[in-house]
C-alpha cells in the first residue's frame, strides 16, 4: 500500500480549506506502524497540557522580603489568579512610602488568568488534531506565557515602585524604586529575594514541551503535506 | 586537682561549642579561663553557667507560672534561664497590660466584695488545668487569700477571664486546686468568720464561725466556673489550709491541712486581757487534723439536693457530711503547711513545720480504715479520726521546719526546710523504693538554699509524671544574695539542677523576684503551652474569645451620635495611625468607643490611652475593645499609642476635643 492511500482528497472548496487547515489525516494502520512517530507530538502536548493545569494550583512567583525585624522573612506569594503570603503586613510596610496596596496590582490579570489557561489548554487540545503549520498559530501564545508573566509582573512592579504617593509618611526618605522579577534588590532595610515558584517552572517546562512537540510534529506531518502537494 | 581540671576543659570546650562555630576564630579557651579567674568563678559556676545560661533565641524548656503573693498577679518565668517572660494581671489593675484602665474592669468587679472594690489580691496557689492527672497546658487558677476569691485565666492569651468572690468566707489559702481532671477548682476558707463574714463576737467564736471547702465547678467548655453548679461542704472551723486532690489510687479524695484545732481566739495585746497570741495558741496540740474530704461523695450529694442554702449559696452541713461519710479526719504533725500526694496517688506526705519528720500516711490503709471504721474517736464537732497508727507509713526525718513536699520521676520525694533553709531530697518506699540505689524513706541529700525557702516546685513535680531535672526553691529572704535595693529586697528565686541521683544537687541560679512575693509556683513543659501569637481573628474580643460582630473595621471607622449626649466612636489603630484622629464630643456625652487593632504581625501591640480620663489599654494584633466613660471634662486632650510600635510610632495620636457645655 502506497502513501498516498492514507491521504484523503475532496474537490469540495470547503472541505479543502478546513482539510489545508487541520492537514494530512492518519488512519489506523499507518498509525499502528508508526505509532511513536505519530504519537510522539500528541503525547508532548497531553504532557504540556497536564503541566499547565497543575501549574494553576502552586505558586508562580515568589519574593521574600528580609530585614532583622523579621526572623521568618516576609513572603509574597504570585498564583495566577490570587496573592498570598503576608500582604496584609506587606501592605501595611508599603503605606509608609505610599506604595498602593498590592491587591490592586494586576487585578485584571489575576481576574481571567483561569480562564485563560484553560483556554491555553483547550488551544494545545486543538493543536494536537491539527496536522499542518497552523497548530504552530495555536501554541504560540502559550508558548510565549511565561515571558508574558515575568514581563507583565516586572511592568507592575515598575507602575508601583515608580508611583509613590508624595503625601506618604516616609515619602521623602525613599527613592522610587524597581525590585528586580527574579533575583535580589535593596528596599530601605528590607532585601528583596524574587525567585520562580512552581509554576512559572511547569509553565517553562511545557514551552520547552510544545517546542519539542513541534518538532516531532514537523517530522511527522511535513512529509505527508509535501508528498499531498507533489500529487 | 586532676579530675577538677578535666572537668573545667571538658566544660570550656563544650562552653565553645556552645558559642557557635562560626565565631570562634578569635576565642579561645584562654579567654573562658581569663575570665573565670578574673570573676573568680569556679569549675561548678561555669559548669553552672553552662547549664542555664540561654543565648539569645534559645528558647526555655520549662515554663513557671508563679502567685505574685499581694502584688495580686502571676508572674511567668522561663527555666532554666530563669528570665521573666510576662506578668499575668489578675486581682491588681496593670496599666502595661490595659488591664483596669477601661478594659478588664468588668472581671475586677466580679471580685467585689459587697459591692466594695478591693483592687488588690493575695495570689497564693497557681494550678494549671490536668487532664488524667497531667497538666494539659490550658487553663490556670489562682486564688486570692485576701478576700477569698478565685481567677480563671486563659493559656490561650494569658489573660483574666473570671473571677468568682466566696459567699461564705473572706479568706482562702487551700486553694486553688484542681482533680486529675479538673472538673472543679477546690477553694477552703483559712481564717474563719461567721457565714458571709457577718459580725459575731470572738466569745463565739465555735458557735458562730465556720470553716468551708468550696468546690467550684469549671466547665472546661465555656472556660468559666459555673457557679451554679458549685457548691460547699462545711467543715469544723479549724484554719482549713493547704491541700491536693487524689489521683490514680487515691481519685476522687481532697486532702487538707488544718491549723487551730484548739480553736484559738487570740487576743493578745488586748488591754486587759491576758491571752497568748495566735502564734501560740493554735500551736498548743500536738497534732492537728488532715482532713480526708470524699469530693464525688460530695458531688452526688450536691447532685440529690442534700443541702440548704446558706448566703444563696448551695452547702452540704458538716452533719451531713459526717454521716454521708464525705468527711474524715486524723492526727497530723501540728501546724502543718502543706499536703502532698505522691505521684501515683498512693501516699500523701505532710509536713508539720514544727516537727523534723515528714509524715507519709498510705492511701490503702485510709480507705481500709474507712472502711473498717478504725476510729481512735471523734473530734469535738463528731468527726471521726481515723486512727493515726493505721494509716500512717512511714515517717522520715528530713530537717528543721519541712513545710512543703514535691517529686521527681525516680522515686525521691522533695522537703522544703524553712528553719534550715534547705532543700531536702529523700527516697520514697513502695513502688518508688526500686527506682534509686537508696534504702525507702531515707534522707540522701540536704542543699542549701539563701534563705528561708517557703514552697519548692520541681519540673511538673505535683503530677501523675513528674519531670525532674530542675527544681526551684521559691526563698522567702534573700539577704545578701544581691545588691541592696533600700530596706525592701527582693525574694529569691533558686534554680536547683536534681537531674543526677545521689547526692548531687547543685544550686545553679539566682533569680531576683522584686516585683512581689511569691508563694506556690508550678513548672510546667513549655511545650504543653500552645498559645496565640495574635488573635485568631482580626475584631477578637479577648472577654468573650469570639469576634465581636461590633468590633470597628478597616473603612468603616466613624463617629456616630446615638441621641442627644451620646456618642459612638468606631476607630481602627494599625501602624502607624488611628481613624479617626479626631473625636469632638460634648461635655456630659456618654461616649462609647470601639477601637480595633487592624494589625497581623506578631508583636504589632498597639497601646490606647486617653489622658485625664484615665483610659490606657493593650490592643494586641486583632484585639478589639469597648470602653465607655462621661466626658465630664471639657477639654483637649491628646490619645495616643503608648506602645512603641513602628518607626512612626511618636506620630501615632490623635485629639479627643470635648466641647463645654454652654
Amino acid at each position: 500500500m502506497g502513501r498516498g492511500d492514507t491521504i484523503h482528497t475532496s474537490g469540495d472548496t470547503m472541505t479543502s480549506f478546513i482539510e489545508h487547515i487541520i492537514g494530512p489525516r492518519i488512519d489506523q494502520g499507518e498509525f499502528k506502524r508508526n505509532g511513536i512517530k505519530y504519537g510522539t507530538p500528541g503525547f508532548l502536548l497531553l504532557l504540556a497540557r497536564i503541566m499547565l493545569l497543575v501549574s494553576l494550583f502552586v505558586p508562580f512567583w515568589h519574593m521574600e522580603l528580609v530585614a532583622p525585624q523579621y526572623p521568618e522573612n516576609l513572603h509574597l506569594i504570585a498564583y495566577v489568579n490570587h496573592l498570598s503570603g503576608d500582604v496584609a503586613e506587606i501592605d501595611s510596610l508599603n503605606h509608609y512610602i505610599g506604595m498602593r496596596p498590592l491587591g490592586e496590582a494586576a487585578q485584571f490579570e489575576r481576574a481571567i488568568g483561569v480562564y485563560v489557561m484553560i483556554l491555553f489548554v483547550l488551544m494545545i487540545e486543538l493543536a494536537s488534531w491539527i496536522h499542518s503549520r497552523w497548530a504552530v498559530l495555536l501554541v504560540l501564545p502559550v508558548l510565549l506565557f511565561p515571558v508574558v508573566f515575568l514581563v507583565d509582573l516586572h511592568l507592575w512592579m515598575s507602575h508601583f515602585g515608580m508611583n509613590l504617593d508624595p503625601d506618604a509618611p516616609l515619602s521623602n526618605s525613599i527613592e522610587p524604586f524597581v525590585p528586580p522579577v527574579l533575583g535580589t534588590g535593596m528596599v530601605g532595610q528590607f532585601k528583596t529575594v524574587a525567585s520562580p515558584g512552581l509554576g512559572l517552572m511547569l509553565s517553562t517546562a511545557a514551552s520547552v514541551t510544545m517546542i519539542i512537540a513541534l518538532y516531532f510534529h514537523r517530522r511527522a506531518y511535513l512529509p505527508l503535506l509535501k508528498a499531498k502537494k507533489g500529487l | 586537682m586532676g579530675l577538677r581540671s578535666t572537668r573545667l576543659r571538658l566544660l570550656l570546650t563544650t562552653a565553645m561549642l556552645a558559642i557557635g562555630a562560626g565565631e570562634t576564630q578569635a576565642q579561645s579557651i584562654n579567654d573562658v579561663q581569663k575570665i573565670a579567674k578574673d570573676r573568680g568563678l569556679s569549675t561548678a559556676d561555669l559548669l553552672a553557667a553552662a547549664k542555664t545560661y540561654t543565648p539569645t533565641g534559645m528558647k526555655d524548656e520549662y515554663v513557671i507560672f508563679s502567685s505574685g503573693g499581694h502584688s495580686g498577679q502571676v508572674f511567668v518565668i522561663g527555666v532554666p534561664s530563669m528570665r521573666i517572660l510576662r506578668t499575668i494581671a489578675v486581682f491588681t489593675p496593670e496599666p502595661w497590660q490595659g488591664w483596669g484602665y477601661g478594659v478588664g474592669d468588668e472581671i475586677l468587679a466580679e471580685g467585689n466584695v459587697n459591692g466594695k472594690v478591693n483592687s488588690w489580691g493575695d495570689t497564693h496557689h497557681p494550678a494549671l488545668s490536668e487532664t488524667n492527672g497531667d497538666y494539659d497546658g490550658e487553663w490556670l487558677f489562682i486564688n486570692d487569700k485576701a478576700n477569698a476569691r478565685i481567677a480563671v485565666i486563659d493559656l490561650r492569651d494569658f489573660e483574666t477571664k473570671q473571677i468568682v468572690k466566696n459567699p461564705l468566707f473572706i479568706n482562702d489559702h487551700g486553694g486553688a486546686f484542681v482533680p486529675p481532671n479538673t472538673e472543679y477548682i477546690f477553694e477552703t476558707a483559712q481564717y474563719n468568720v461567721p457565714w458571709g463574714a457577718e459580725y459575731a463576737p470572738m466569745s463565739e467564736y465555735k458557735e458562730n464561725f465556720r470553716g468551708a471547702v468550696t468546690m467550684w465547678k469549671f466547665d472546661r467548655k465555656k472556660g468559666r466556673i459555673d457557679k451554679d453548679k458549685s457548691f460547699a461542704v462545711e467543715l469544723p472551723p479549724y484554719w482549713q489550709d493547704i491541700a491536693d486532690a487524689g489521683k490514680l489510687a487515691s481519685d476522687g479524695f481532697f486532702f487538707l491541712n488544718s491549723i487551730n484545732t484548739e480553736l484559738a481566739t487570740g487576743g493578745f495585746g488586748v488591754e486587759g486581757a491576758k491571752k497568748p497570741p495566735f502564734e501560740a495558741g493554735v500551736s498548743m496540740n500536738a497534732t492537728d487534723y488532715l482532713h480526708i474530704i470524699d469530693w464525688k461523695k460530695a458531688e452526688k450529694v450536691f447532685q440529690a439536693g442534700k443541702f440548704s442554702k446558706i448566703k444563696d449559696f448551695p452547702v452540704i452541713s458538716l452533719q451531713d457530711a459526717i454521716a454521708e461519710g464525705i468527711l474524715h479526719v486524723t492526727p497530723e504533725p501540728r501546724s502543718p503547711h502543706g499536703v502532698d500526694v505522691a505521684p501515683k496517688g498512693d501516699f500523701v506526705v505532710v509536713s508539720g513545720k514544727l516537727d523534723p519528720h515528714t509524715t507519709v500516711y498510705s492511701v490503702e490503709k485510709i480507705k481500709k480504715a474507712i472502711a473498717n471504721k478504725t476510729f481512735s474517736g471523734k473530734d469535738e464537732f463528731g468527726v471521726p479520726v481515723l486512727d493515726f497508727d493505721s494509716v500512717m507509713e512511714a515517717q522520715v526525718e528530713v530537717g528543721l521546719g519541712p513545710l512543703h513536699t514535691q517529686f521527681g520521676p525516680d522515686g525521691y520525694a522533695y522537703t522544703s526546710l524553712f528553719l534550715d533553709s534547705a532543700i531536702a531530697r529523700w527516697t520514697l518506699g513502695g513502688d518508688y523504693g526500686k527506682l534509686n540505689p537508696e534504702p525507702d524513706w531515707t534522707l540522701v541529700q540536704k542543699t542549701p538554699v539563701h534563705y528561708n525557702v517557703g514552697h519548692l516546685g520541681a519540673a511538673e513535680g505535683d503530677t501523675v509524671d513528674p519531670d525532674g531535672k530542675y527544681l526551684v526553691s521559691y526563698n522567702k529572704w534573700s539577704v545578701d544574695r544581691f545588691i541592696h535595693t533600700g530596706p525592701l529586697l527582693p525574694q529569691n528565686f533558686q534554680l536547683i539542677d536534681i537531674s543526677q541521683q545521689g547526692t548531687e544537687m547543685p544550686v545553679i541560679y539566682d533569680m531576683p523576684m522584686g516585683i512581689g512575693e511569691p508563694h506556690y509556683a508550678q513548672i510546667i513543659k513549655a511545650d504543653k503551652l500552645k498559645p496565640w501569637s495574635v488573635y485568631p481573628e482580626i475584631g477578637w474580643d479577648p472577654m468573650t474569645q469570639a469576634v465581636d460582630p461590633w468590633a470597628p473595621r478597616p473603612k468603616m471607622e466613624r463617629i456616630e451620635r446615638k441621641g442627644e449626649h451620646e456618642v459612638e466612636v468606631f476607630m481602627t489603630s494599625v501602624r502607624s495611625h488611628f481613624a479617626p484622629e479626631h473625636v469632638t464630643v460634648k461635655q456630659g456625652d456618654k461616649v462609647t468607643w470601639r477601637i480595633t487593632n487592624t494589625e497581623r504581625a506578631v508583636d504589632a501591640t498597639h497601646g490606647f490611652s486617653i489622658p485625664v480620663y484615665n483610659i490606657t489599654l493593650s490592643l494586641e494584633p486583632g484585639e478589639t475593645a469597648k470602653i465607655e466613660f462621661i466626658a465630664d471634662t471639657a477639654g483637649t486632650f491628646p490619645f495616643y499609642c503608648t506602645e512603641f510600635c513602628s518607626a512612626l510610632h511618636l506620630e501615632m495620636m490623635g485629639y479627643l476635643m470635648v466641647e463645654p457645655a454652654e
